[in-house]
Order: C-alpha cells, then structure tokens, then sequence
C-alpha cells in the first residue's frame, strides 16, 4: 500500500535519475550478474561485459520503463500491458529473478544516493519495485 | 563446507575491519523495522516504534542494532565454521525468542542496502556478491537449529 507522499518521492526520485537512466540501470544489472549467476541465463545472446553497449542500453530501457510508471502508479497495469505480454510469452523470465533485480536496484540506489536513501525511501521504493514486478508477472499464467 | 575464495575472505574482513558498529548496526536495525513493519513484533519492549522518525530515534533500536552487528564478529573469525558458531544463537533465536527465521533475510538485506550507502562506489558487484554469500551463511546457520 503506497500513501501519497511515497507515490511523490518514488516518482521524484525516478524523475531525478532518468538523465542517467543508463548508468543506474546497467549497473543494478551488473550487479544481479554479480550476485545471482543464473541470471545470466537470460543473456546468452548479448554482450554483458561492463559497459558494453548492449547492458548499457537494456540497463537503460528498464530504467525509463521503471520511470514511467512511477509518473502514475495507478495506472501501472495499463502503462505495462505491452511489457506485460513481452514478459509472458516471449520472455518468459522466471519471477524469482524480478526479485533479484528489484534488490540490486536498492543496493544500487544505495550506492548513489548513499544517505539520501533514507528508510522511508528505501520502503516506499521496496513496495513500489514490488508492485511493479506483480504487475509485470500478471499474464504469466 | 563453505568454500571462500580470497578475494571473498579479503573483501569480508576488510569491510568488517573499517565498521562503524553504532552507526551500521542502529541504521540497519531500523530500516528493518520501518521497511518491513512486521518485525516489529518481536520488539514489543522497545517503546515508541510508532513510525521511522521514531524508530531511527529510539535509543533501544541502536542499542540492539549494535549488538546484532557485533554478533557477526565471531563469523568473521570463524568464516571456515560459521555454522558450528552460531549452533548457539540459532536455539536461543528458535527456543526462546521464537523468531521466523524468513527475518534474518530482512535484516540481512538491509544490512546490505547499509553497507552499500556507507562505501558508495566502493561497494561493487563483485564485493556486493561476497557480502551476501556471507549473510547467507550466517542466516542459513541461524535457521539451523530451528526444528
């Protein structure tokens, strides 16, 4: 449940960090890498050495795809339907990895806003991240 | 037997040796307590935990924060017996304070998020992976003993 003051700091925080929608997104990927190796899996076709332009680029997409729902939060299942689909039928990623990238999302978020992230955004974020992947995970079965 | 390159051995007692216990472990603490409000209930005595103003305040939170981060201390000398270490601890956590073991993971993603603001940059995907394989260790070893 997302109160209205946690709706404008994640959508602020997401505005903030859109301009380098690249750098934070590669590095939460290089990061679920890091830490979850079967992640990875889902990758063998594209370049994910650090900085490569295919991490830098999906990194990038994810991010502004994020963004963009956090613009509007209530509409999440609308703003993801075409993501929705992607996801379900021709990504097919397990959901337990939603998971693993939401958490390197934190860490990196941690690691760039450093005490910035206060626990009040921490949580809003953790719910926000969450409901994100729900909604992503709807059409899956 | 857990397996440790050095890269991981180094990275784990580097971290731990530049700590600041009253600062990580308070912070750690609370954010457990204000991100995931229902473990709380293992800390009726504590006083006002009424929201995260109240919670980072609380003078009883960074109390037992410091002591939680100090108990890994011994895991840090022990990393080749983590579990035999904390065979202890896990029947005091599952006997006597009855709690889920599903929590250690809470806190020790928060400790995490904690680490990661405190090094910044420094706190790489690579030292990142280290810190929670050793987490994961500890929270494994403290849900042994559970039956």
């Amino acid at each position: 449940m997302l109160s209205t003051r946690e709706k404008e700091l994640i959508a602020e925080i997401w505005g903030r960090l859109t301009p380098v929608a690249e750098d934070i997104g590669a590095e939460a990927l290089l990061r679920m890498f890091a830490t979850e190796p079967g992640s990875k899996t889902y990758f063998s076709h594209l370049d994910i050495s650090p900085s490569s332009a295919h991490l830098r680029s999906h990194g990038k997409k994810i991010v502004l795809a994020i963004a963009e729902g956090a613009k509007d939060i209530s509409q999440l299942a609308v703003t993801l339907g075409p993501l929705q689909t992607l996801h379900a039928y021709q990504l097919r990623i397990d959901p337990t990895n939603f998971k693993f990238f939401s958490h390197c999302m934190l860490v990196t978020l941690a690691a760039h806003m450093r005490n910035d992230f206060t626990p009040v955004a921490h949580a809003a974020m953790d719910k926000y991240l969450s409901a994100f992947a729900a909604v992503l995970a709807e059409k899956f079965r | 037997m857990v397996e440790w390159t050095d890269f991981e051995r180094a990275t784990i007692v580097d971290i731990f040796s530049k700590m600041q216990y009253e600062v990580v472990g308070p912070a750690a603490l609370a954010r457990c307590l204000i991100v995931y409000p229902w473990t709380q209930r293992y800390f009726g005595n504590f006083g006002n935990l009424y929201n995260a103003a109240a919670i980072s305040g609380n003078p009883m939170v960074a109390k037992h924060g410091t002591t939680i981060l100090h108990g890994l201390d011994r895991a840090v000398k022990n990393m080749d017996d983590i579990k035999s270490t904390y065979a202890e601890l896990s029947v005091l956590h599952s006997e006597k304070l009855h709690v889920d073991p599903d929590n250690f993971k809470l806190l020790s993603d928060c400790l995490t998020i904690v680490v990661a603001a405190q090094l910044g940059n420094d706190f790489t995907g690579e030292v990142q992976a280290a810190f929670q394989k050793f987490l994961a260790v500890v929270v494994s070893s403290l849900g042994r003993q559970y039956h």
